[in-house]
């Protein structure tokens, strides 16, 4: 596709490294909150462009890795009971619970479908009458209206046979759960790309005033990603706090309105519990009442068992970016991606994966 | 989980105010045609617009003009590199 290449023609990211340098003119350290940044990040051998004084810390916004011990115990035992037609985003398939993960669920008999779109699942409710076909729910702002969409395209088309395990997380809350912690020293944020679509990039401003906290909304493209870290270093080093938007083609000072009311009809705020940082009120989304018929934890009644996080995983530490994957000392040795112990090592997006794949030497 | 690349709307049904209307676009890149589900997406398309999609919804519509005029906006960035553009 011709624009894209436009992106990634090298002639356009020189001279913004060339910039980036002269930027950096105070240390900082910023946080890529997405998954799709920090693997993004990776594939363009940014890290090692970076110049002195600029680190880069990845954050909690690869929704696999953030899916609780004890959300995917549930997954899973759920997708044991006989009737049950479970289907997931991929990502999911192989992330280990207490016990197993799905993929040994699927090979011991449990039906397992991986999907594209939560469209896709409620097809199959409608060719297989004699299931219940429950989609999980695991993902950002940018995934719910999807969810959504497709609860309400079930209950307008009375397929009965359909429901949603809603474990939707929403974004600004746990930032500033991090950001609360001392210990912890951020400058910067590369804001996610396509939850802002969704939030719109006025959704940061709160944090960056609250935090004093650079704000750079940015894209996936080596130019894209280049700019963003330009801004922040450009903010930090000036002192001029702000949120900046660089990826104009996706992304709107406003929220997407049309998805926040699909996502208002059918959700309501709800706790939640993340993999790392625990609990964190009204950080989630729960199926609202009226919809019960679609919630699968009410139609299956299910109670969240009180899992363990793996033995030896970091990958809590590494949500938060306190620690880097070569500090685990299981990285590479027992956890690899064929041999996963934790999320963080599954998900195609996940910190773990990412440093296996591309960073050893980083 | 999130692909960036914008697809050209090459066909639209449904209405849009009508959520009960099948509300699709066929997209189209590198000659490659599909259907996005229009549900969620902020402005409604018209065919030769683009959109951003995810897991099967498109999330956001630009016109040609807007995709268009950003890609030279950061090619010109590159060239010259004038600093009010990116401050
Ligand atoms: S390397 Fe494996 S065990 Fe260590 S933090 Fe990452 S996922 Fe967990």
């Amino acid at each position: 596709m011709k624009h894209l290449d436009e992106y990634r023609d090298s002639s356009l990211a020189l001279p913004l490294v060339e910039e980036l340098k002269k930027a950096v003119t105070k240390p900082l350290t910023v946080m890529e909150v997405c998954g799709s940044h920090t693997m993004a990040i990776f594939r363009n051998g940014l890290r090692s462009i970076l110049p002195d004084g600029m680190k880069l810390v990845s954050g909690p916004g690869c929704p696999v890795c953030v899916t609780s011990a004890s959300h995917m115990d549930a997954f899973i035992a759920m997708a044991d009971i006989p009737g049950v037609h479970v289907t997931i985003f991929g990502d999911l398939f192989r992330v280990p619970g207490s016990n197993g993960s799905l993929a040994e669920a699927s090979s011991r008999g449990a039906k397992v479908d991986i999907v594209y779109s939560p469209m896709d699942a409620l097809e199959i409710a409608k060719n297989n009458p004699q299931e219940l076909i429950v989609f999980l729910g695991v993902g950002f702002e940018t995934t719910t209206p999807g969810i959504a969409a497709t609860i309400l395209a079930a209950k307008n088309q009375k397929v009965d046979n359909f429901c949603v395990f809603s474990t939707q997380k929403t974004m600004p809350a746990p930032m500033a759960a991090l950001l609360d912690d001392p210990s912890l020293k951020i400058d910067g944020l590369l804001c996610p790309g396509h939850v802002s679509t969704i939030i719109g990039a006025k959704a940061w401003e709160p944090m960056a005033r609250k935090y004093n906290l650079a704000c750079v909304v940015g894209g996936f493209e080596t130019a894209d990603l280049l700019k963003a870290l330009v801004l922040l270093a450009r903010q930090v080093g000036r002192g001029d706090i702000k949120v900046e938007n660089v990826y104009p083609r996706a992304v709107s000072r406003e929220p997407n309105a049309r998805a926040a009311r699909m996502v208002d009809e059918i959700f309501e705020p709800a706790d939640m519990d993340w993999r790392g940082l625990g609990p964190i009120p009204q950080s989630g989304l729960k199926i609202r009442e009226t919809y019960r018929d679609f919630d699968a934890e009410v139609r299956l009644d299910i109670t969240l068992p009180d899992s363990k996080e793996p033995k030896g995983c970091l990958c809590g530490e590494i949500l938060k970016g306190k620690k880097i994957p070569n500090e685990c000392p299981l990285f590479d040795k027992r956890c690899t991606p064929a041999t996963p112990i934790g999320p963080c090592m599954v998900s195609s997006e996940g910190t773990c994966a990412a440093y296996h794949k591309y960073g050893r030497d980083i | 989980m999130c692909l960036a690349i914008p697809m050209r709307v090459t066909a639209i049904h449904g209405d849009p105010d009508d959520f009960t209307s099948n509300q699709v676009a066929t997209v189209d890149a590198d000659g490659i045609s599909r259907d996005v589900r229009l549900d969620i997406v902020d402005y409604w398309p018209a065919v030769g617009d683009y959109v951003i999609i995810h897991a099967g919804f498109a999330i956001h519509s630009l016109v040609e003009e807007e995709a268009l005029k950003n890609i030279s906006l950061l090619r010109e960035l590159a060239e010259n590199m004038p600093e009010e553009l990116l401050s």
